[in-house]
């Protein structure tokens, strides 16, 4: 293909990019965001997959099977917990105006300037040959499109001018500083660059599917057909399975682990992720999409290296196969599709990375220096501003600088996976010092640095140095003997450790060493004050009282700090930030009020958007006088608030269990009326029943005294009825004192063996001629066989006819029925009475089983006449007797007539051969 | 009505993940099929388009914050 087409494709497509940068700052200028939605957020963090995805993971997919995966299967487990965990960041970072992973790790750590120095340094080292693998893959890219067959050998002594990715990088360069470094402020969001990003990011995928259903539908006759054939290649028949994988089964869980942490880590991840997250919202959507689209983009890659493998020699490089597959069947539209979303990866991960890195080399690496530098003080109406734009964009240019020599100096050494890998293996170090910190107040700055340090040594030593090694830049002898001869330094196998993969190794004893001297050393030594609020500030941060802490206590004028914002910020920024505490007038340099607290808290924010937490202190703590920062009342605020809640919910606890036992004091209380009421109504009641037999007997026994003249069948007659009250009288008291007993536990049974269905024939026999006397109809229901049950006869006997009694009283007094119902329930007797009288209502039917209940039984019942007659004391004895003996009594709603049926259920008593034992089993 | 997000069942799901990721219940799959191929790679996207799945379905059944 002509070089030139390619060029002109190439640089269009750049061009497109400076369009929708240019279109996404302007609309972000006039309020009309166009990232502010949960898709351009998950599309800008796609910057995840770069070239190393686009064309590495075929690949890593040829030469060791479906690790590939692992890469993208971490990251999918760090977005699950997006919403726990990086949205916590996302609010520190907010609050704290960060704007860096180094300013993130130095502000836990008590806005420690070392410990950003330090991460920025390591990201440096780190990500520099990442970056050159982003250019390395456009020249190669390049070559392989406009060379193919491309036979690799004339890249390597082509001149600069003459390399692509020498031009790509001065473009990108342009591009990122003309839409990295906008405002001075770093914690303000890159919004036409995070357009950008995002269409990229389509890009890449658009063109990768395209490839992939090339391949698999125009190639081949579908998915099945490219399987069956390659089944057949010796070479891919194993390539799949764990076996293919470096290092086996602790290879696939050490290189997911990488991955996880690398995700959230790497610079370019934290700025997306983090600084450039508009709504924190937008991250419950990204946790699944972004997953979805990695799914998407490796869709394919296993089609496209059995395609590759299979092609032969034609596919050449395994990393090229995306780009020769398409040109060995001689398109010329796809190739380029291909080449500009290569591009497309590799340009968006060099944009996201460098303005990423020159943020953190401008504020933790040049501007601490400059700070310390006398002569800048001198003269305090300078204006500093544009210089911290200058030292960014140096930093751009710089950094693009040093990844263009190290992918033209030594780039040519290394496959695309391997840097990558160590480059995730590096920045993994930051993850104990930032996801410890944000979950445990106790990691303090020295354990950090320390862990840092630690950490860095040895992946230098496992990755770094013997990679140069390998490159052929020191002697090989460093990794078969290991350094100075010493077998157990051996960089592969240390301390003998062999048997895994080279980067499980590593990442198990960097991030050990690397955890240990954090953890061990915070154990052992104390925070400083400062450290201390910064830690209880991270680790509380989603609670959403945490921030809002107005925390300066020192003095100082307004003048004062508006000279010192004004030097660093400019002009138009220092009077947003005054204008925000009602200076109405221009701020000026002469004020001598002094700055209210929250004036000096918004200012040092400020400075930390532009300058970094750390030099920001440094600052602030220049013109503030006194004590700078109530630092024991934050701590206290945070402790008292963590207190009061859990006072909160104790009080709750307790009240909630008052309210309870209030209302069971309640309704015992009502319940205890209801039984003194009922008492008082039994004395009552009971006065009466004996009161009206005791009179009649008085009058016809006064009659008979002071008569003696009466004729002698009246006085028969008067005397019966003495004698009939008598009874009526003495079965009162008999029936009191049976009550008395029951409830005592006084009353004797004799409990027999005894034949219900005959004693249910008596008891009806006994009472017919009550119920002829009323013309009530009797209907008698007995079962055929014999009823055994245990119990006492005389009281058996009463019970039935008691209910029977009350049955003919109750029922209806036009058409009176009656039904008996004797029959067998499981492992009972049944005897069941019914009337058709008006029933019982359901909420009442225990109530009548209380003494003396009859009395309110039918008010408001228009027939008072046919109210039943009795002591209200039949009932409860009865249903006492047969609790006593065994058995139970309850009432139930009509089953054959139409009003209340009352049940008698006795067990039944054991077989005939142990006919002598219910005398014993009683007692 | 919509509740917020429930942070423990995430957690939960994602611990599920990065057990049936990993070893030894990885290894239940690395079969071959019947063409000769492990069955590793399908068995890992059928996984990771479930837990995808789970995700969706216990964030945006809540409510934002």
């Amino acid at each position: 293909m002509s070089d030139w087409i390619t060029l002109a494709v190439a640089f269009s497509y750049l061009a497109i990019l400076f369009l929708i940068a240019a279109w996404g700052d302007r609309r972000a200028e006039t309020g009309r965001s166009v990232i502010n939605s949960p898709l351009v957020y998950t599309l800008s963090i796609a910057v995840y997959c770069t070239a190393w995805t686009f064309y590495g993971s075929v690949g890593r997919a040829t030469d060791s099977g479906p690790s590939f995966l692992l890469i993208y299967l971490g990251p999918t487990l760090a977005m699950l917990l997006g919403w726990v965990m990086i949205r916590k960041m996302v609010r520190i970072a907010r609050a704290q105006r960060i704007t860096s992973i180094a300013d993130f790790i130095s502000a836990r750590y008590g806005k420690s300037g070392q410990l950003a120095a330090l991460v920025t340094l390591i990201a440096v080292v780190a990500i520099m040959p990442y970056i050159a693998l982003q250019l390395k893959a456009i020249t190669i890219s390049h070559a392989v499109l406009t060379e193919y067959p491309y036979s690799g050998a004339d890249v390597a002594n082509k001149s600069f001018w003459m390399d692509k990715s020498f031009w790509v990088a001065l473009v990108l360069g342009v591009f990122t500083i003309l839409f990295g470094t906008r405002h001075l402020d770093a914690s303000e969001r890159h919004e036409g660059m995070v357009a950008a990003i995002a269409f990229e990011s389509v890009i890449k995928l658009v063109a990768f599917l395209t490839l992939g259903f090339f391949v698999v539908f125009w190639l081949y006759n579908g998915p099945l057909d490219l399987l069956s054939q390659a089944a057949e290649h010796p070479n891919l028949i194993n390539s799949m399975g764990l076996d293919a994988v470096p290092g086996g089964a602790v290879g696939w869980v050490g290189t997911l682990v990488l991955a996880t942490l690398a995700f959230i880590t790497l610079p370019r991840q934290f700025q997306v992720l983090v600084v450039e997250n508009v709504d924190e919202a937008h991250l419950k959507r990204a946790s699944w999409i972004f997953p979805l689209y990695l799914i998407a983009i490796n869709l394919f890659v296993i089609p496209i290296a059995f395609a590759g493998v299979l092609l032969g020699g034609a596919a050449q490089e395994p990393d090229s196969f995306v780009l020769t597959l398409p040109l060995s069947a001689g398109l010329e539209t796809l190739p380029l599709i291909v080449f500009i979303g290569g591009l497309a990866a590799a340009t968006g991960m060099v944009i996201v990375e460098t303005i990423a890195l020159s943020t953190m080399i401008s504020n933790h690496l040049v501007m601490p220096v400059l700070l310390r530098w006398k002569w800048l003080h001198l003269d305090p109406s300078r204006n500093l501003s544009g210089w911290l734009l200058g030292i960014r964009r140096i930093a751009i240019l710089l950094i693009l600088l040093l990844g263009y020599l190290y992918h033209a100096l030594i780039g040519e050494s290394y496959s695309l996976v391997t840097i990558g890998l160590v480059s995730f293996a590096a920045a993994a170090q930051f993850a104990p010092s930032l996801l410890l910190g944000l979950y445990w107040r106790g990691a303090n700055s020295r354990g950090a640095t320390l862990g840092l340090i630690g950490g860095f040594l040895v992946w230098a030593h496992t990755l770094l140095i013997p990679g140069f090694a390998q490159s052929g830049w020191l002697s090989m002898s460093l990794i078969e003997a290991g350094p100075w001869g010493i077998e157990w330094l051996k960089p592969y196998a240390l301390f003998g450790l062999e048997g895994w993969d080279i980067y499980t190794h590593a990442i198990f004893w960097s991030l050990l060493v690397n955890l240990g001297l954090l953890a061990g050393i915070s154990l052992f030594s104390r925070q400083n004050s400062l450290e201390q609020t910064q830690a209880a500030l991270f680790t509380e941060g989603l609670r959403p009282d945490v921030m809002q802490t107005p925390l300066w206590l020192g003095q100082t004028t307004r003048g004062e700090l508006y000279q010192l914002l004004n030097r660093y910020l400019g002009q138009a920024s220092t009077q947003r930030v005054f204008r925000k505490f009602g200076d109405t007038q221009n701020p000026t340099a002469d004020n001598e009020q002094i700055a209210p607290p929250d004036l000096i808290s918004q200012a040092e924010q400020a400075l930390t958007g532009a300058l970094g937490s750390a030099s920001a202190r440094v600052l602030i703590n220049s013109v503030v006088r006194g004590e700078a920062l109530d630092l024991e009342a934050v701590l206290s605020i945070l402790d008292t608030t963590s207190q009061t809640l859990e006072y909160n919910k104790r009080l709750e606890q307790k009240s909630a269990e008052l309210v309870r036992i209030g209302e069971e004091l309640r309704s015992a209380n009502e319940r205890l009326r209801e039984l003194d009421r009922l008492k008082d109504e039994f004395v009552a009641m009971v006065s009466h029943e004996l009161r009206t037999p005791l009179t009649s007997i008085r009058a016809f026994a006064e009659i008979l005294r002071d008569s003696p003249t009466v004729e002698p069948e009246k006085q028969a007659h008067f005397l019966g009825v003495i004698v009939k009250e008598s009874e009526r009288l003495s079965r009162l008291i008999e029936e009191i004192l049976d009550l008395a007993r029951l409830e005592s536990g006084r009353m004797r049974l004799n409990p027999e063996r005894l034949d219900f269905k005959q004693l249910t024939q008596d008891s009806a026999d006994a009472i017919t001629q009550l119920y002829q006397e009323r013309q009530v109809s009797l209907e008698v229901d007995l079962p055929e066989t014999q009823a055994w049950v245990v119990a006492d006869p005389d009281r058996l006997q009463q019970v039935v006819i008691n209910l029977l009694d009350n049955a003919r009283k109750f029922a209806d007094s036009s058409n009176p029925q009656v039904k008996l119902k004797l029959q067998t329930w499981k492992k009972h007797w049944r005897l069941s009475v019914e009337d058709n009288g008006p029933g019982i209502a359901e909420e009442e039917r225990e109530k009548v089983f209380e003494k003396f209940h009859q009395i309110q039984q039918q008010h408001g019942q228009g027939h008072d006449k046919s109210r039943p007659k009795g002591s209200g004391l039949g009932l409860p004895i009865s249903r006492g007797i047969i609790a006593h003996l065994g058995g139970r009594l309850w009432v139930e709603g009509p089953q054959e007539l139409t009003g209340a049926r009352l049940i008698i259920e006795l067990p039944k008593a054991p077989e005939e051969e142990s006919s002598e034992a219910p005398a014993t089993s009683q007692n | 009505m919509k509740k917020p997000v429930n942070q423990a069942r995430l957690i939960g799901l994602t611990l599920l993940a990065g057990l049936l990721f990993t070893p030894p219940l990885l290894l239940l799959f690395d079969r071959p099929s019947a063409s000769g191929i492990s069955w590793l790679p399908v068995y890992v996207f059928a996984v990771w388009l479930g837990v995808i799945g789970l995700a969706a379905w216990l964030l945006e059944g809540s409510k934002d914050e």
